[in-house]
């Protein structure tokens, strides 16, 4: 489903916003103590809210553009909504970054993870609200507070771990030997991002890569752990070349809405 | 005795925006003093916003007596909970 | 004060609605009784996040991904302030886990029924929701102080859980043939277990009489129970579907429905362990707090290291 520039840079924050929300949702119930169950729940909470605001922007966007060409059975136009986009695209039109569709692994993971991405949300967010398109503003805006809090949260939760005992040091170990080489993604500018960034729309991902890269290392210097090295990042994400586990994810994620077409939920 | 796992009781205090003081709103487990915060924001005050939260660890709180006339037995201590379990005595200690 | 007389002015602050706190004096079966059923509500809320739970990654929109994570992450929070209010009374949550997960402590057997469609999701909010609201308002006002404020709580956040379960349901009754279907078979399964849930009737439940007394409990099981047929009753013709009951009538006489028998043969199988789900609720339980272990010694490991260098740095 090929789409504008604009409307793709759209759906590859919502995208990005929406499957980690749903991976982190694959933890209520299942967590460490209750309390810890309750706090990933209301972070999962705000990236779906993020990925709503995003797909809604997106939708409205797109049928105002009338980029749907498919017609109904009769003749009206396909009116896309945030549904739509997050349940009837197929993996190669989902823009998420591959760090986002990994498999949750054990706590210690999911923290890190959420911490790499929060770094970036959070600095992206930040500029982001300067952008040209001014509800893209708007949406930045809203959505810095959320994600100021799950930085905190997730870089604490990086350092105890780190910095805990025996066993949750080496386990942190493990998960950064994994995660390393999925952080170059989130800073490669993708086609779509370049133009963009610099029509003022998108960020420019050069200039908050120092930010990242500066408070990741603080954080990880207090959690006893050390960054990886650079040599080779995955990436594909962007351009809708991902990892097997999507498809899985969007098979469990869209079965309803695939299997029962058409319908009202 | 204390397990290697067990996390510390906290007392949670809120304040809504509109309100003038603290008020005890319940308890909850959290590892250290920043947790507490976190874990009160997350689950005392999902629907609220722009609150003050204080967290004291129980063992902290000292509480006053309740009426002589209204208690049997006099408290041996000060503490918020009276019942005796909340002191960490071993295992090995039968009978007590 | 003698104990008899310590008895009574017990039983006269209870008479009177005064709140008992948790420095009072109070009968030790009293404290018993409470301990016992604010760890099992503390525990029905825990293990009842998981057959909805199970539903998170496959809601069929992103508003009912969203209201339903919203939903489950209520029902953590309801268990957390019940056993917040269980722990003033001298046990402590890693000792009710523990009894939770060995199989001394029950816990309500609604959640031993497996969750099998999307329908479920409706049906549990409308049917197992409404049956715990009737429950939980009259809570509100019991004798003891922490655990009607914790009802308070409760159920001031109740109140979206139960409208969003019949909404669910109201938009599959008027969808397609296969969502009408859904809709219908979820009420077959989900209506009997909710009538249980109100316990054994009037005349089998020994305790009922003490705990009325007691004002921890404020309305009898049948009286709880026939209201909510009632309502339900009404409520399900909005649906267009029946309630799995030929015997529901409403009876012009007693100003009430008369309902058919209840299986108390399949309650009291659940209720031991023998119902669809009981193992892997348990299970899934005990899972969450053996892997989350090292988690939990990490984070109070690294506390300790930081409050030894506090003190270091003070001293």
């Amino acid at each position: 489903m090929p789409v504008p520039v604009n409307i793709e840079y759209i759906l590859h924050l919502a995208d990005n916003a929406l499957v980690l929300g749903h991976r982190n949702s694959e933890w209520t119930g299942h967590g460490p103590i209750l309390e810890q169950d309750i706090a990933l729940s209301n972070i999962a909470l705000d990236l779906i809210g993020q990925a709503r605001n995003l797909y809604q922007h997106a939708a409205a966007l797109m049928n105002a553009g009338e980029v749907m060409t498919e017609r109904r059975a009769d003749g009206a136009r396909t009116e896309v909504t945030e549904d739509y986009l997050a349940y009837l695209r197929d993996g190669w039109d989902f823009r998420n970054c591959l760090l986002v569709e990994l498999p949750n692994g054990d706590w210690g993971m999911t923290v890190l993870r959420q911490f790499f991405f929060s770094t970036y949300q959070y600095f992206l967010y930040r500029e982001l609200r300067h952008s040209q398109d001014s509800e893209l503003a708007a949406i930045a805006e809203k959505s810095l507070k959320e994600v100021t809090y799950h930085l905190r949260w997730s870089g604490e939760w990086v350092i105890r771990l780190g910095d805990g005992t025996d066993e949750s040091h080496s386990r942190m170990e493990k998960a950064l030997g994994q995660l390393w080489k999925y952080t170059g993604e989130l800073f490669e500018p993708s086609g779509y991002e370049q133009g963009l960034a610099a029509e003022g729309i998108a960020v420019d991902l050069h200039k908050i890569r120092p930010l990242w890269d500066q408070r990741v290392e603080e954080v990880l210097k207090q959690a006893q752990l050390t960054p990886g090295s650079n040599e080779w990042m995955q990436t594909g994400g962007k351009h809708g070349k991902h990892t097997e586990h999507l498809g899985y994810l969007l098979a469990e994620m869209q079965f309803l809405q695939r299997a029962y077409p058409g319908c009202e939920w | 005795m204390m397990e290697k796992d067990a996390w510390p009781l906290w007392e949670i205090f809120i304040r809504s925006k509109q309100g003038l003081d603290h008020k005890h709103v319940g308890s909850l487990h959290a590892a250290d003093a920043a947790m507490a915060i976190e874990n009160a924001r997350d689950a005392y005050t999902r629907r609220m916003e722009g609150v003050s939260i204080w967290v004291v660890e129980s063992k902290y709180v000292h509480a006053s007596n309740p009426d002589d006339s209204g208690s049997f037995y006099d408290p041996a201590n000060d503490k918020i909970y009276r019942h005796p379990t909340f002191y960490d005595l071993p295992d090995e200690l039968k009978h007590m | 004060m003698t104990s008899a007389a310590a008895e009574r002015n017990f039983q006269d602050k209870v008479d009177q609605d005064i709140r008992i706190e948790p420095k009072d004096w109070m009968p030790e079966a009293y404290r018993k009784t409470l301990v016992r059923q604010m760890s099992q509500h503390a525990h029905s809320e825990i293990v009842g996040m998981l057959p909805e739970a199970n539903w998170i990654t496959r809601a069929p929109s992103l508003r009912r991904k969203a209201t339903l994570i919203a939903k489950v992450q209520d029902e953590a929070g309801h268990g957390l302030y019940l056993y917040a209010a269980a722990e003033t009374l001298g046990t402590s949550r890693d000792e009710m886990i523990d009894q939770l997960h060995s199989g001394k402590a029950k816990y309500s057997s609604i959640f031993n029924y497996p969750t099998l469609t999307w329908a479920d999701m409706g049906a549990i909010g409308w049917l197992v929701d409404g049956a715990a609201i009737m429950n939980q308002v009259p809570l509100c006002r019991a004798s003891y102080g922490p655990y009607a404020r914790a009802m308070v709580r409760i159920c001031k956040e109740e109140s979206f859980h139960q409208r969003q379960g019949f909404e669910i349901l109201l938009v599959l009754s008027r969808g397609s043939a296969g969502q009408r279907r859904m809709c219908q078979d979820a009420i077959d399964r989900w209506w009997w277990p909710s009538v249980m849930m109100f316990g054994p009737n009037d005349d089998a439940s020994p305790n009922t009489a003490q705990s009325m007394q007691w004002k921890i409990k404020r309305f009898t099981n049948d009286e709880l129970r026939q209201r909510f047929i009632d309502i339900c009753a009404e409520q399900i013709k909005l649906l267009g579907m029946t309630l799995p009951d030929d015997r529901l009538v409403w009876n012009e006489e007693r100003g009430h429905y008369d309902f058919g028998p209840i299986d108390w043969e399949e309650f009291r199988n659940v209720l031991n362990g023998h119902g669809p789900c009981n193992k892997e609720r348990i299970e899934a339980r005990v899972q969450a707090h053996v892997e989350g272990a090292w988690v939990r010694e990490a984070a109070l490991a690294h506390a300790r290291k930081n409050s030894v260098l506090k003190t270091e740095e003070a001293a």
